[in-house]
Protein backbone atom coordinates (compact mmCIF):
# COMPACT_ATOMS: atom_id res chain seq x y z
CA UNK A 1 0.00 0.00 0.00
CA UNK A 2 1.44 3.35 -1.08
CA UNK A 3 0.09 5.25 1.94
CA UNK A 4 2.33 8.20 1.19
CA UNK A 5 0.60 8.60 -2.19
CA UNK A 6 -2.89 8.33 -0.64
CA UNK A 7 -1.93 10.98 1.89
CA UNK A 8 -0.45 13.16 -0.88
CA UNK A 9 -3.57 13.00 -3.06
CA UNK A 10 -5.76 13.63 -0.02
CA UNK A 11 -3.75 16.62 1.16
CA UNK A 12 -3.50 18.12 -2.35
CA UNK A 13 -7.29 17.95 -2.68
CA UNK A 14 -7.84 19.40 0.79
CA UNK A 15 -5.39 22.19 -0.01
CA UNK A 16 -7.60 23.22 -2.90
CA UNK A 17 -10.56 23.32 -0.51
CA UNK A 18 -8.74 25.42 2.08
CA UNK A 19 -7.36 27.74 -0.60
CA UNK A 20 -10.94 28.84 -1.22
CA UNK A 21 -12.17 28.25 2.31
CA UNK A 22 -14.37 31.37 2.19
CA UNK A 23 -16.32 30.22 -0.84
CA UNK A 24 -16.27 26.61 0.33
CA UNK A 25 -17.94 27.35 3.65
CA UNK A 26 -19.77 30.65 3.26
CA UNK A 27 -22.09 29.52 0.49
CA UNK A 28 -23.48 26.46 2.34
CA UNK A 29 -23.90 28.58 5.48
CA UNK A 30 -25.79 31.28 3.57
CA UNK A 31 -28.05 28.78 1.84
CA UNK A 32 -28.79 27.10 5.19
CA UNK A 33 -29.72 30.43 6.72
CA UNK A 34 -32.00 31.10 3.73
CA UNK A 35 -33.71 27.72 4.14
CA UNK A 36 -34.32 28.48 7.82
CA UNK A 37 -35.71 31.92 7.01
CA UNK A 38 -38.03 30.54 4.32
CA UNK A 39 -39.02 27.10 5.67
CA UNK A 40 -38.37 27.67 9.35
CA UNK A 41 -39.60 31.17 10.05
CA UNK A 42 -41.93 32.06 7.16
CA UNK A 43 -43.59 28.74 6.35
CA UNK A 44 -42.59 26.63 9.32
CA UNK A 45 -44.47 28.83 11.78
CA UNK A 46 -47.70 27.80 10.03
CA UNK A 47 -46.83 24.10 10.01
CA UNK A 48 -47.68 22.03 13.02
CA UNK A 49 -45.18 19.65 14.57
CA UNK A 50 -44.29 16.49 12.66
CA UNK A 51 -44.23 13.38 14.85
CA UNK A 52 -43.78 15.60 17.87
CA UNK A 53 -40.82 17.49 16.43
CA UNK A 54 -40.95 21.23 15.62
CA UNK A 55 -40.81 21.77 11.86
CA UNK A 56 -37.60 23.83 12.12
CA UNK A 57 -35.80 21.00 13.92
CA UNK A 58 -37.43 18.40 11.65
CA UNK A 59 -35.84 19.81 8.50
CA UNK A 60 -32.29 20.08 9.92
CA UNK A 61 -31.26 16.49 9.03
CA UNK A 62 -32.77 16.93 5.55
CA UNK A 63 -30.90 20.18 5.05
CA UNK A 64 -27.63 18.60 6.13
CA UNK A 65 -28.26 15.62 3.82
CA UNK A 66 -29.06 17.95 0.92
CA UNK A 67 -25.70 19.67 1.29
CA UNK A 68 -23.83 16.47 2.06
CA UNK A 69 -25.09 14.77 -1.10
CA UNK A 70 -24.57 17.67 -3.46
CA UNK A 71 -21.18 18.62 -2.00
CA UNK A 72 -19.93 15.01 -2.01
CA UNK A 73 -20.91 14.56 -5.64
CA UNK A 74 -19.56 17.89 -6.83
CA UNK A 75 -16.29 17.70 -4.84
CA UNK A 76 -15.47 14.19 -6.00
CA UNK A 77 -16.56 14.69 -9.60
CA UNK A 78 -14.57 17.90 -9.94
CA UNK A 79 -11.60 16.39 -8.07
CA UNK A 80 -11.05 13.64 -10.63
CA UNK A 81 -12.42 15.47 -13.67
CA UNK A 82 -10.00 18.38 -13.35
CA UNK A 83 -6.78 16.31 -13.72
CA UNK A 84 -8.42 14.57 -16.69
CA UNK A 85 -9.33 17.92 -18.21
CA UNK A 86 -5.93 19.54 -17.56
CA UNK A 87 -3.97 16.42 -18.54
CA UNK A 88 -2.21 16.09 -15.18
CA UNK A 89 -3.90 12.70 -14.74
CA UNK A 90 -0.84 11.23 -16.52
CA UNK A 91 1.13 11.65 -13.32
CA UNK A 92 -1.29 9.58 -11.25
CA UNK A 93 -1.44 6.85 -13.87
CA UNK A 94 2.33 6.65 -14.29
CA UNK A 95 3.01 6.59 -10.54
CA UNK A 96 3.14 3.38 -8.49
CA UNK A 97 -0.36 4.08 -7.21
CA UNK A 98 -3.09 1.45 -7.40
CA UNK A 99 -6.67 2.17 -8.39
CA UNK A 100 -7.81 1.67 -4.83
CA UNK A 101 -5.22 4.11 -3.51
CA UNK A 102 -6.40 6.74 -5.97
CA UNK A 103 -9.97 6.19 -4.82
CA UNK A 104 -8.91 6.49 -1.18
CA UNK A 105 -7.15 9.78 -1.89
CA UNK A 106 -9.77 11.47 -4.08
CA UNK A 107 -12.91 10.05 -2.51
CA UNK A 108 -11.53 10.41 1.01
CA UNK A 109 -10.83 14.10 0.41
CA UNK A 110 -14.22 14.72 -1.21
CA UNK A 111 -15.99 13.00 1.70
CA UNK A 112 -13.91 14.91 4.28
CA UNK A 113 -14.79 18.22 2.64
CA UNK A 114 -18.51 17.51 2.53
CA UNK A 115 -18.49 16.28 6.15
CA UNK A 116 -16.80 19.52 7.18
CA UNK A 117 -19.53 21.47 5.39
CA UNK A 118 -22.22 19.28 6.99
CA UNK A 119 -20.80 19.98 10.43
CA UNK A 120 -20.72 23.72 9.72
CA UNK A 121 -24.41 23.55 8.71
CA UNK A 122 -25.18 21.58 11.87
CA UNK A 123 -23.53 24.24 14.02
CA UNK A 124 -25.30 27.01 12.08
CA UNK A 125 -28.65 25.28 12.61
CA UNK A 126 -28.11 25.38 16.35
CA UNK A 127 -28.43 29.16 16.21
CA UNK A 128 -31.91 28.91 14.66
CA UNK A 129 -33.67 25.92 16.20
CA UNK A 130 -33.46 23.96 19.41
CA UNK A 131 -32.09 20.57 18.48
CA UNK A 132 -31.29 17.24 19.96
CA UNK A 133 -29.11 14.41 18.66
CA UNK A 134 -30.37 11.29 20.43
CA UNK A 135 -27.97 8.88 18.70
CA UNK A 136 -24.74 10.75 17.91
CA UNK A 137 -22.84 7.61 16.84
CA UNK A 138 -25.56 6.67 14.36
CA UNK A 139 -25.60 10.27 13.19
CA UNK A 140 -21.84 10.20 12.53
CA UNK A 141 -22.15 6.74 10.97
CA UNK A 142 -24.80 7.90 8.48
CA UNK A 143 -22.82 11.05 7.80
CA UNK A 144 -19.71 9.02 6.96
CA UNK A 145 -21.47 6.34 4.93
CA UNK A 146 -23.45 8.87 2.93
CA UNK A 147 -20.46 11.12 2.30
CA UNK A 148 -18.35 8.18 1.10
CA UNK A 149 -21.14 6.68 -1.03
CA UNK A 150 -21.96 9.92 -2.80
CA UNK A 151 -18.31 10.84 -3.18
CA UNK A 152 -17.84 7.51 -4.94
CA UNK A 153 -20.80 8.37 -7.13
CA UNK A 154 -19.27 11.79 -7.83
CA UNK A 155 -15.99 10.08 -8.70
CA UNK A 156 -17.82 7.94 -11.25
CA UNK A 157 -19.50 11.03 -12.71
CA UNK A 158 -16.10 12.77 -12.89
CA UNK A 159 -14.70 9.82 -14.81
CA UNK A 160 -17.70 9.54 -17.11
CA UNK A 161 -18.03 13.24 -17.91
CA UNK A 162 -16.29 14.52 -21.00
CA UNK A 163 -17.20 18.15 -20.47
CA UNK A 164 -18.11 20.58 -17.71
CA UNK A 165 -21.80 20.41 -18.73
CA UNK A 166 -21.96 16.68 -18.01
CA UNK A 167 -20.34 17.32 -14.66
CA UNK A 168 -23.35 19.43 -13.72
CA UNK A 169 -26.10 17.45 -15.36
CA UNK A 170 -26.32 14.44 -13.00
CA UNK A 171 -26.36 16.49 -9.78
CA UNK A 172 -28.87 18.87 -11.33
CA UNK A 173 -31.19 16.33 -12.93
CA UNK A 174 -30.93 13.43 -10.52
CA UNK A 175 -29.36 14.18 -7.14
CA UNK A 176 -31.21 17.40 -6.33
CA UNK A 177 -34.69 16.11 -7.35
CA UNK A 178 -34.12 12.85 -5.46
CA UNK A 179 -33.10 14.78 -2.37
CA UNK A 180 -36.07 17.12 -2.50
CA UNK A 181 -38.43 14.18 -3.15
CA UNK A 182 -36.72 12.02 -0.54
CA UNK A 183 -38.40 13.64 2.42
CA UNK A 184 -35.79 16.29 3.20
CA UNK A 185 -38.46 18.84 4.07
CA UNK A 186 -41.40 16.57 4.90
CA UNK A 187 -42.30 13.15 6.14
CA UNK A 188 -43.29 10.88 3.28
CA UNK A 189 -46.16 9.75 5.49
CA UNK A 190 -47.97 12.95 4.52
CA UNK A 191 -47.95 11.87 0.85
CA UNK A 192 -50.84 9.99 -0.80
CA UNK A 193 -50.28 6.18 -0.72
CA UNK A 194 -49.21 6.03 -4.37
CA UNK A 195 -46.42 8.61 -3.93
CA UNK A 196 -45.41 7.02 -0.66
CA UNK A 197 -44.86 3.76 -2.57
CA UNK A 198 -42.91 5.59 -5.29
CA UNK A 199 -40.73 7.22 -2.62
CA UNK A 200 -39.55 3.80 -1.51
CA UNK A 201 -37.67 3.53 -4.81
CA UNK A 202 -35.75 6.69 -3.97
CA UNK A 203 -32.44 5.75 -2.30
CA UNK A 204 -32.08 9.21 -0.79
CA UNK A 205 -35.26 8.66 1.24
CA UNK A 206 -33.51 5.90 3.22
CA UNK A 207 -30.52 8.14 3.93
CA UNK A 208 -32.63 11.08 5.09
CA UNK A 209 -34.89 8.83 7.15
CA UNK A 210 -31.99 7.08 8.89
CA UNK A 211 -30.18 10.33 9.47
CA UNK A 212 -33.30 11.97 10.90
CA UNK A 213 -33.86 9.01 13.20
CA UNK A 214 -30.40 9.57 14.71
CA UNK A 215 -31.53 13.10 15.64
CA UNK A 216 -35.11 12.66 16.81
CA UNK A 217 -35.97 8.97 16.55
CA UNK A 218 -38.46 10.05 13.90
CA UNK A 219 -38.18 7.95 10.73
CA UNK A 220 -40.16 7.07 7.61
CA UNK A 221 -38.64 3.59 7.45
CA UNK A 222 -37.03 1.28 9.95
CA UNK A 223 -33.47 2.27 10.87
CA UNK A 224 -32.18 -1.20 9.93
CA UNK A 225 -33.63 -0.86 6.44
CA UNK A 226 -32.10 2.60 6.12
CA UNK A 227 -28.69 1.28 7.07
CA UNK A 228 -28.96 -1.72 4.76
CA UNK A 229 -30.02 0.50 1.84
CA UNK A 230 -27.12 2.90 2.48
CA UNK A 231 -24.56 0.08 2.66
CA UNK A 232 -26.04 -1.52 -0.48
CA UNK A 233 -25.69 1.74 -2.37
CA UNK A 234 -22.12 2.07 -1.12
CA UNK A 235 -21.25 -1.42 -2.38
CA UNK A 236 -22.82 -0.70 -5.78
CA UNK A 237 -20.79 2.51 -6.18
CA UNK A 238 -17.60 0.81 -4.99
CA UNK A 239 -18.15 -2.03 -7.47
CA UNK A 240 -18.66 0.45 -10.30
CA UNK A 241 -15.46 2.31 -9.42
CA UNK A 242 -13.45 -0.92 -9.26
CA UNK A 243 -14.81 -1.96 -12.67
CA UNK A 244 -13.81 1.41 -14.09
CA UNK A 245 -10.24 1.03 -12.90
CA UNK A 246 -10.02 -2.55 -14.02
CA UNK A 247 -11.07 -1.69 -17.55
CA UNK A 248 -9.37 1.69 -17.61
CA UNK A 249 -12.69 3.21 -18.74
CA UNK A 250 -12.16 6.91 -19.56
CA UNK A 251 -8.76 6.80 -17.90
CA UNK A 252 -6.63 4.65 -20.14
CA UNK A 253 -7.22 4.08 -23.83
CA UNK B 1 25.65 -3.55 -21.40
CA UNK B 2 22.65 -5.35 -19.82
CA UNK B 3 19.08 -4.65 -20.74
CA UNK B 4 16.95 -2.51 -18.39
CA UNK B 5 13.72 -2.61 -20.40
CA UNK B 6 12.58 -5.48 -22.55
CA UNK B 7 9.72 -4.86 -24.94
CA UNK B 8 8.29 -8.12 -26.22
CA UNK B 9 5.86 -8.46 -29.13
CA UNK B 10 4.03 -5.32 -28.06
CA UNK B 11 0.89 -4.46 -29.99
CA UNK B 12 -1.76 -1.82 -29.48
CA UNK B 13 -5.01 -1.37 -31.32
CA UNK B 14 -7.19 1.49 -30.07
CA UNK B 15 -10.95 1.15 -29.70
CA UNK B 16 -11.29 3.17 -32.92
CA UNK B 17 -9.58 0.30 -34.73
CA UNK B 18 -6.34 2.20 -35.23
CA UNK B 19 -3.39 -0.18 -34.96
CA UNK B 20 -0.82 2.11 -33.32
CA UNK B 21 1.79 -0.58 -32.65
CA UNK B 22 2.26 -3.95 -34.29
CA UNK B 23 4.41 -6.63 -32.72
CA UNK B 24 7.24 -4.39 -31.55
CA UNK B 25 10.17 -6.05 -29.76
CA UNK B 26 13.46 -4.55 -28.62
CA UNK B 27 15.71 -4.11 -25.63
CA UNK B 28 16.75 -0.86 -23.98
CA UNK B 29 20.24 -1.02 -22.54
CA UNK B 30 21.08 0.11 -19.04
CA UNK B 31 22.61 3.58 -18.98
CA UNK B 32 22.17 4.44 -22.64
CA UNK B 33 20.45 7.32 -24.38
CA UNK B 34 18.07 5.84 -26.90
CA UNK B 35 16.39 8.12 -29.41
CA UNK B 36 13.16 6.92 -30.95
CA UNK B 37 12.65 8.64 -34.24
CA UNK B 38 9.57 8.62 -36.33
CA UNK B 39 7.14 10.87 -38.15
CA UNK B 40 4.00 12.15 -36.43
CA UNK B 41 1.56 9.33 -35.74
CA UNK B 42 4.23 6.64 -36.04
CA UNK B 43 3.42 5.16 -32.61
CA UNK B 44 6.22 6.67 -30.50
CA UNK B 45 3.99 8.20 -27.84
CA UNK B 46 1.81 5.08 -27.70
CA UNK B 47 4.91 3.00 -27.05
CA UNK B 48 6.12 5.27 -24.25
CA UNK B 49 2.62 5.50 -22.77
CA UNK B 50 2.30 1.71 -22.60
CA UNK B 51 5.67 1.32 -20.90
CA UNK B 52 4.77 4.03 -18.36
CA UNK B 53 1.30 2.61 -17.63
CA UNK B 54 -0.82 5.35 -19.18
CA UNK B 55 -2.17 3.29 -22.07
CA UNK B 56 -3.23 -0.37 -21.89
CA UNK B 57 -1.45 -2.72 -24.27
CA UNK B 58 -3.44 -5.04 -26.54
CA UNK B 59 -0.85 -7.83 -26.36
CA UNK B 60 2.80 -8.46 -25.60
CA UNK B 61 4.84 -7.65 -22.51
CA UNK B 62 7.02 -4.92 -21.07
CA UNK B 63 9.63 -5.97 -18.51
CA UNK B 64 11.31 -3.18 -16.56
CA UNK B 65 14.43 -4.32 -14.75
CA UNK B 66 12.88 -7.76 -14.26
CA UNK B 67 9.40 -6.52 -13.32
CA UNK B 68 6.39 -6.93 -15.60
CA UNK B 69 4.91 -3.44 -15.94
CA UNK B 70 1.37 -4.72 -15.29
CA UNK B 71 1.71 -7.44 -12.66
CA UNK B 72 4.69 -5.77 -10.98
CA UNK B 73 3.57 -2.22 -11.71
CA UNK B 74 4.79 -0.76 -8.42
CA UNK B 75 8.38 -1.88 -8.82
CA UNK B 76 8.39 -1.11 -12.54
CA UNK B 77 6.89 2.37 -12.28
CA UNK B 78 9.08 3.34 -9.31
CA UNK B 79 12.06 3.10 -11.63
CA UNK B 80 10.57 5.28 -14.35
CA UNK B 81 10.18 9.02 -14.72
CA UNK B 82 8.07 10.44 -17.53
CA UNK B 83 8.20 13.85 -19.16
CA UNK B 84 5.09 14.13 -21.32
CA UNK B 85 4.93 15.95 -24.62
CA UNK B 86 2.26 18.44 -23.53
CA UNK B 87 2.74 20.94 -20.70
CA UNK B 88 0.38 19.21 -18.26
CA UNK B 89 0.82 21.03 -14.96
CA UNK B 90 -1.30 22.21 -12.03
CA UNK B 91 -0.91 25.86 -12.81
CA UNK B 92 -1.82 27.26 -9.38
CA UNK B 93 0.85 25.25 -7.57
CA UNK B 94 4.33 26.56 -6.83
CA UNK B 95 7.32 24.88 -8.44
CA UNK B 96 8.50 23.58 -5.06
CA UNK B 97 5.10 22.13 -4.14
CA UNK B 98 4.46 20.45 -7.46
CA UNK B 99 7.90 18.78 -7.55
CA UNK B 100 7.46 17.54 -3.99
CA UNK B 101 3.95 16.34 -4.86
CA UNK B 102 5.46 14.13 -7.57
CA UNK B 103 8.05 12.75 -5.17
CA UNK B 104 5.42 11.86 -2.58
CA UNK B 105 3.13 10.31 -5.20
CA UNK B 106 5.90 7.78 -5.79
CA UNK B 107 5.85 6.95 -2.10
CA UNK B 108 9.13 8.68 -1.32
CA UNK B 109 9.69 10.67 1.86
CA UNK B 110 10.60 14.34 1.62
CA UNK B 111 14.18 15.08 0.72
CA UNK B 112 14.58 18.86 0.40
CA UNK B 113 18.29 18.58 -0.37
CA UNK B 114 17.65 16.31 -3.37
CA UNK B 115 14.78 18.45 -4.69
CA UNK B 116 16.99 21.52 -4.33
CA UNK B 117 19.71 19.78 -6.33
CA UNK B 118 17.26 18.89 -9.11
CA UNK B 119 15.87 22.43 -9.25
CA UNK B 120 19.36 23.91 -9.36
CA UNK B 121 20.42 21.50 -12.10
CA UNK B 122 17.44 22.67 -14.16
CA UNK B 123 18.01 26.38 -13.38
CA UNK B 124 14.71 26.48 -11.51
CA UNK B 125 15.97 27.21 -8.02
CA UNK B 126 15.22 30.93 -8.14
CA UNK B 127 11.70 30.11 -9.35
CA UNK B 128 10.94 27.58 -6.63
CA UNK B 129 8.29 29.79 -4.99
CA UNK B 130 6.75 30.96 -8.29
CA UNK B 131 3.40 29.66 -9.34
CA UNK B 132 3.50 27.58 -12.52
CA UNK B 133 1.02 29.92 -14.20
CA UNK B 134 3.62 32.71 -14.05
CA UNK B 135 6.34 30.69 -15.82
CA UNK B 136 7.30 30.77 -19.49
CA UNK B 137 6.79 27.73 -21.71
CA UNK B 138 10.46 26.79 -21.47
CA UNK B 139 10.41 27.01 -17.69
CA UNK B 140 7.28 24.87 -17.57
CA UNK B 141 9.08 22.21 -19.55
CA UNK B 142 11.90 22.30 -17.03
CA UNK B 143 9.34 21.88 -14.25
CA UNK B 144 8.01 18.78 -16.01
CA UNK B 145 11.51 17.35 -16.09
CA UNK B 146 12.04 18.24 -12.41
CA UNK B 147 8.77 16.46 -11.56
CA UNK B 148 9.85 13.40 -13.52
CA UNK B 149 13.20 13.35 -11.66
CA UNK B 150 11.66 14.03 -8.24
CA UNK B 151 11.53 10.37 -7.21
CA UNK B 152 15.09 9.61 -8.32
CA UNK B 153 14.16 7.38 -11.29
CA UNK B 154 16.70 5.12 -12.97
CA UNK B 155 14.95 5.44 -16.33
CA UNK B 156 13.68 8.67 -17.83
CA UNK B 157 11.29 8.91 -20.75
CA UNK B 158 11.21 12.22 -22.56
CA UNK B 159 8.42 12.54 -25.09
CA UNK B 160 9.46 15.18 -27.62
CA UNK B 161 11.34 17.19 -24.97
CA UNK B 162 12.41 20.01 -27.26
CA UNK B 163 9.28 20.41 -29.38
CA UNK B 164 8.66 24.12 -29.63
CA UNK B 165 11.53 25.29 -27.42
CA UNK B 166 14.12 27.86 -28.40
CA UNK B 167 17.68 27.01 -29.38
CA UNK B 168 19.21 28.08 -26.04
CA UNK B 169 16.85 25.96 -24.00
CA UNK B 170 17.31 23.04 -26.34
CA UNK B 171 21.05 23.12 -25.69
CA UNK B 172 20.41 23.36 -21.95
CA UNK B 173 18.07 20.38 -22.05
CA UNK B 174 20.56 18.37 -24.04
CA UNK B 175 23.18 19.13 -21.37
CA UNK B 176 20.75 18.01 -18.68
CA UNK B 177 20.12 14.75 -20.54
CA UNK B 178 23.86 14.12 -20.93
CA UNK B 179 24.32 14.84 -17.22
CA UNK B 180 21.63 12.30 -16.36
CA UNK B 181 23.30 9.67 -18.52
CA UNK B 182 26.58 10.42 -16.72
CA UNK B 183 24.74 9.78 -13.45
CA UNK B 184 23.73 6.35 -14.75
CA UNK B 185 20.14 7.18 -15.72
CA UNK B 186 18.85 5.42 -18.82
CA UNK B 187 17.22 8.00 -21.10
CA UNK B 188 14.71 7.26 -23.82
CA UNK B 189 13.61 10.21 -25.87
CA UNK B 190 11.24 10.44 -28.75
CA UNK B 191 11.83 13.12 -31.26
CA UNK B 192 11.27 14.02 -34.82
CA UNK B 193 14.25 16.33 -34.79
CA UNK B 194 16.94 14.20 -36.37
CA UNK B 195 19.67 16.51 -35.12
CA UNK B 196 18.56 15.80 -31.58
CA UNK B 197 19.10 12.08 -32.07
CA UNK B 198 22.36 12.73 -33.88
CA UNK B 199 23.55 15.00 -31.08
CA UNK B 200 22.50 13.00 -28.05
CA UNK B 201 21.76 9.36 -28.70
CA UNK B 202 23.93 6.32 -28.21
CA UNK B 203 21.44 4.28 -30.18
CA UNK B 204 18.68 5.20 -32.56
CA UNK B 205 15.41 3.39 -33.12
CA UNK B 206 13.19 4.28 -36.04
CA UNK B 207 9.45 3.72 -35.68
CA UNK B 208 7.16 4.04 -38.64
CA UNK B 209 3.51 3.03 -39.09
CA UNK B 210 3.45 1.22 -35.72
CA UNK B 211 6.49 -0.94 -36.38
CA UNK B 212 10.13 -0.75 -35.40
CA UNK B 213 11.98 -0.25 -38.67
CA UNK B 214 15.42 -0.55 -37.11
CA UNK B 215 17.35 -0.06 -33.90
CA UNK B 216 21.08 0.38 -34.09
CA UNK B 217 24.08 2.09 -32.51
CA UNK B 218 24.10 5.58 -33.95
CA UNK B 219 27.68 5.35 -35.20
CA UNK B 220 27.16 1.88 -36.67
CA UNK B 221 23.92 3.00 -38.26
CA UNK B 222 25.53 5.95 -39.89
CA UNK B 223 28.53 4.03 -41.13
CA UNK B 224 26.42 1.08 -42.22
CA UNK B 225 23.73 2.94 -44.00
CA UNK B 226 25.48 6.17 -44.72
CA UNK B 227 26.14 7.19 -48.26
CA UNK B 228 29.24 9.26 -48.79
CA UNK B 229 30.02 11.63 -51.57
CA UNK B 230 33.31 12.93 -52.88
CA UNK B 231 33.24 16.34 -54.51
CA UNK B 232 36.03 17.40 -56.86
CA UNK B 233 36.47 21.05 -57.90
CA UNK B 234 37.83 20.94 -61.46
CA UNK B 235 40.46 23.35 -62.75
CA UNK B 236 38.85 23.31 -66.21
CA UNK B 237 35.06 22.86 -66.47
CA UNK B 238 33.84 19.83 -68.46
CA UNK B 239 30.67 19.21 -70.43
CA UNK B 240 31.01 15.44 -70.76
CA UNK B 241 32.95 12.68 -69.09
CA UNK B 242 35.70 10.74 -70.81
CA UNK B 243 34.78 7.12 -71.60
CA UNK B 244 37.44 5.86 -69.20
CA UNK B 245 35.41 7.31 -66.31
CA UNK B 246 32.05 5.90 -67.36
CA UNK B 247 32.34 2.99 -64.92
CA UNK B 248 32.22 5.39 -61.96
CA UNK B 249 29.03 6.77 -60.50
CA UNK B 250 29.94 10.35 -61.36
CA UNK B 251 27.74 13.42 -61.77
CA UNK B 252 28.70 16.70 -63.39
CA UNK B 253 27.61 19.61 -61.18
CA UNK B 254 27.80 23.42 -61.04
CA UNK B 255 27.85 23.83 -64.80
CA UNK B 256 30.74 21.40 -65.20
CA UNK B 257 32.92 22.99 -62.52
CA UNK B 258 32.59 20.08 -60.08
CA UNK B 259 32.32 16.34 -60.22
CA UNK B 260 30.42 14.43 -57.57
CA UNK B 261 31.25 10.81 -56.87
CA UNK B 262 28.69 8.91 -54.79
CA UNK B 263 29.77 5.76 -53.02
CA UNK B 264 28.44 3.47 -50.40
CA UNK B 265 30.44 2.84 -47.25
CA UNK B 266 28.84 -0.59 -47.07
CA UNK B 267 30.96 -1.64 -50.03
CA UNK B 268 34.35 -3.09 -49.19
CA UNK B 269 36.27 -0.44 -51.14
CA UNK B 270 35.26 3.08 -51.90
CA UNK B 271 36.85 3.09 -55.35
CA UNK B 272 38.33 6.52 -54.67
CA UNK B 273 41.93 5.45 -55.32
CA UNK B 274 41.04 4.05 -58.73
CA UNK B 275 38.95 7.09 -59.58
CA UNK B 276 41.76 9.49 -58.76
CA UNK B 277 44.19 7.46 -60.84
CA UNK B 278 41.80 7.37 -63.79
CA UNK B 279 41.18 11.12 -63.46
CA UNK B 280 44.93 11.73 -63.70
CA UNK B 281 45.15 9.41 -66.72
CA UNK B 282 42.29 11.30 -68.38
CA UNK B 283 44.13 14.55 -67.66
CA UNK B 284 41.28 15.99 -65.60
CA UNK B 285 42.92 18.24 -63.04
CA UNK B 286 41.21 19.24 -59.81
CA UNK B 287 42.01 22.10 -57.45
CA UNK B 288 40.29 20.70 -54.33
CA UNK B 289 38.37 17.70 -53.10
CA UNK B 290 36.28 16.90 -50.04
CA UNK B 291 34.00 14.11 -48.77
CA UNK B 292 30.66 14.34 -47.01
CA UNK B 293 28.76 11.70 -45.12
CA UNK B 294 25.00 11.66 -45.40
CA UNK B 295 23.24 12.81 -42.23
CA UNK B 296 20.94 10.78 -40.06
CA UNK B 297 18.17 12.78 -41.66
CA UNK B 298 18.97 11.33 -45.06
CA UNK B 299 19.03 7.84 -43.57
CA UNK B 300 15.79 8.46 -41.73
CA UNK B 301 14.01 9.81 -44.77
CA UNK B 302 15.28 6.85 -46.73
CA UNK B 303 13.75 4.49 -44.20
CA UNK B 304 10.36 6.07 -43.66
CA UNK B 305 9.65 6.71 -47.30
CA UNK B 306 10.44 3.14 -48.33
Amino acid sequence: MNTRAVQTIFMAEMKRFFRTIGQSLISPVISTVLYFVVFGAAIGSRIQQIDGVAYGAFIVPGLIMLSLLTQSVSNASFGIYFPRFSGTIYEYLAAPVSALEMVFGFVGAAAAKSILIALVILVTSWFFVPMQILHPFWMIGFLLLTAITFSLMGFIIGLWADGFEKLQIIPLLIITPLTFLGGSFYSIKVLPPFWQAVSHFNPVMYLVSGFRWSFNEVADVNIGISLAATVFFLVVCLGAVMWIFKTGYRLKS
Amino acid sequence: MTSIISIQNLSKTYASGLAALTNVSFEIKRGEILALLGPNGAGKTTLISIVCGIVNKSSGAVIVDGHDNVTGFRAARSLIGLVPQELHLSIFETVWDTVNFSRHLYGKDSNPAYVEEVLKKLSLWDKKDSKIVALSGGMKRRVLIAKALAHEPRILFLDEPTAGVDVGLRQDLWNVVRGLRDDGVTVILTTHYIEEAEELADRVGVINKGGLVLIEDKAVLMSKLGQKKLTLDLVTPVTALPKALAKYNLEIRSGGKTLQYNYDTKQGTSGIAGLLKDLAAAKLEYSDLHTEQSSLEDIFMGLVTQ
